[in-house]
């Protein structure tokens, strides 16, 4: 299986590809657009910043390429903020690829929402044998807006998307790579699918 | 709901940790790898390595050794001593850190808080304080606690948020190696005047005062060492019982 995490200005990427390895599979780190489009599973990272993040994508023209995929594509944190409609970081235009806005956290409770926290609900084989209560890694400030294309919910605050899916798109606002077993058994469900 | 945090704290010279452990599991105590898979195995949230010498000769060591920790541990983890700039920490990041944590530089130059956020966000960045009750205030020290600043602590908590910083690590070091408890007070304070988490640190010698902590302040983690490392409270057991007290924990 061919797997490609997509390399652009977010901070460590690498330990998505360390989780992989852990599960037993090699991926690459690239921004080459064929690359990317030969994959068997892409991996859209990162942490970060929107509007920067945003700059280098489509410099590198990886937006039309990402939009195109028709294999499983699973963004992370940052990756799914960028596959949503717009986000408030900067006022920056995202991809579209889900039907939700980003919005900055009220000031409610501590911002950033760090730390572990489970699950309203969760759906689909992304999630498959994962439960409600099965607590997984979050560092954002930022949550996407529920919505149709909404996978899981977390609550924070207010409820966020937690994750994602629409199609071969699937996005976790959590770091499955930074989760434990738990987050273990959602990579392998991603790969599996 | 938001689970507080449990965090191990690995202090590191020359590549190997300092304090020596007696876990009859584990191979080689000295090993911070090992160390840091144990406890992430036993369900601690997130650990912290701290370079307590951090010459420029060491920084090679400690840069192979978080991108070991990277590839075996699934939990994040933060790295600190000795960050004085962009560059320090580029080379930590890439090599897999998740976090950060900077202490002396930035009291030197508070515009480096700045700077770490916008290039690496500031979820990157933990400022530490090193805070002591003297004459009726508590105060910010630096260089390893032996030099105190004008500083007070809460302004200093303040400012450090203003300036982007995305968590703050609190060590009373009135109750650093006492066992007597966390300084609640001024943990309290702090926690409830700045918007980011704040995590707790000095003086764990028992269970109750992880509760403690988190039912009398607004901490969202609390970190020790040496009661985990010489298995005095191991973290599962901690853990179960803070459950049975309410606290919301993994």
């Amino acid at each position: 299986m061919k797997i490609a995490i997509i390399k652009y200005n977010a901070g460590n990427i690498r330990s998505v590809q360390n989780a992989i390895k852990r599960l037993g599979f090699e991926s690459i780190i690239t921004d080459n657009t064929e690359e990317i489009k030969k994959a068997d599973k892409v991996i859209f990272p990162g942490v970060g910043e929107a509007s920067s993040a945003m700059k280098y994508i489509k410099e590198k023209g990886l937006d039309v390429v990402i939009c195109s995929l028709k294999q499983p594509v699973l963004g992370i944190c940052l990756g799914l903020q960028l596959m949503c409609r717009s986000s408030e970081e900067n006022k920056t235009e995202c991809l579209g690829i889900f039907d939700s806005k980003v919005k900055l956290f009220p000031p409610e409770e501590k911002v950033p929402h760090m730390g572990w926290n489970n699950f309203d609900s969760v759906s689909g084989s992304l999630f498959k044998n994962i439960n409600d209560e099965d607590d997984v890694y979050y560092v954002h400030s930022y949550y996407a807006e529920i919505c149709e294309q909404t996978l899981a919910i977390c609550n924070y605050i207010l409820p966020f998307s937690a994750a994602m899916q629409k199609d071969n798109f699937y996005a976790t606002q959590f770091h499955p790579e930074k989760s434990a077993s738990i987050g273990e058994k959602i990579l392998k469900n991603f790969l599996e699918l | 709901m938001l689970k507080k945090r449990i965090i191990p704290c690995l202090d590191i010279k020359e590549g190997r940790t300092v304090k020596g452990v007696n876990f009859i599991d584990i191979i080689d105590a000295g090993d911070p790898v090992e160390l840091a898979k144990l406890y992430a195995e036993q369900g601690a949230d997130e650990l912290v390595f701290l370079d307590i010498t951090a010459t420029i000769e060491n920084r090679k060591t400690l840069i192979n050794l978080v991108e070991k920790v990277a590839r075996e541990i699934n939990i994040p983890f933060t790295v600190g001593g000795g960050i004085n700039s962009v560059k320090d920490v580029s080379a930590l990041i890439k090599a897999g850190a998740d976090k950060v944590s900077v202490n002396s530089s930035v009291v030197k130059r508070p515009a480096l808080i700045s700077e770490l956020a916008n290039e690496f966000g500031s979820q990157c960045v933990v400022v530490a304080i090193d805070s002591k009750f003297v004459n009726n205030e508590w105060k910010v020290f630096v260089k390893g606690g032996r030099e105190e600043t004008s500083l007070l602590t809460t302004d200093w908590a303040k400012k450090i948020e203003e300036l982007g910083a995305g968590e703050i690590l609190l060590t009373s070091m009135n109750n650093d190696g006492t066992k007597a408890g966390f300084a609640l007070d001024i943990t309290n304070e702090v926690s409830k005047l700045v918007n980011i988490p704040v995590i707790a640190s000095g003086g764990a010698g028992k269970k109750e005062h992880f509760s403690d902590v988190f039912t009398k302040t607004a901490a969202s983690g609390g970190l020790a060492a040496s009661i985990f490392h010489f298995g005095e409270i191991p973290v599962p057991i901690l853990k179960d019982y803070l459950k049975t007290e309410n606290i919301a924990i993994r």
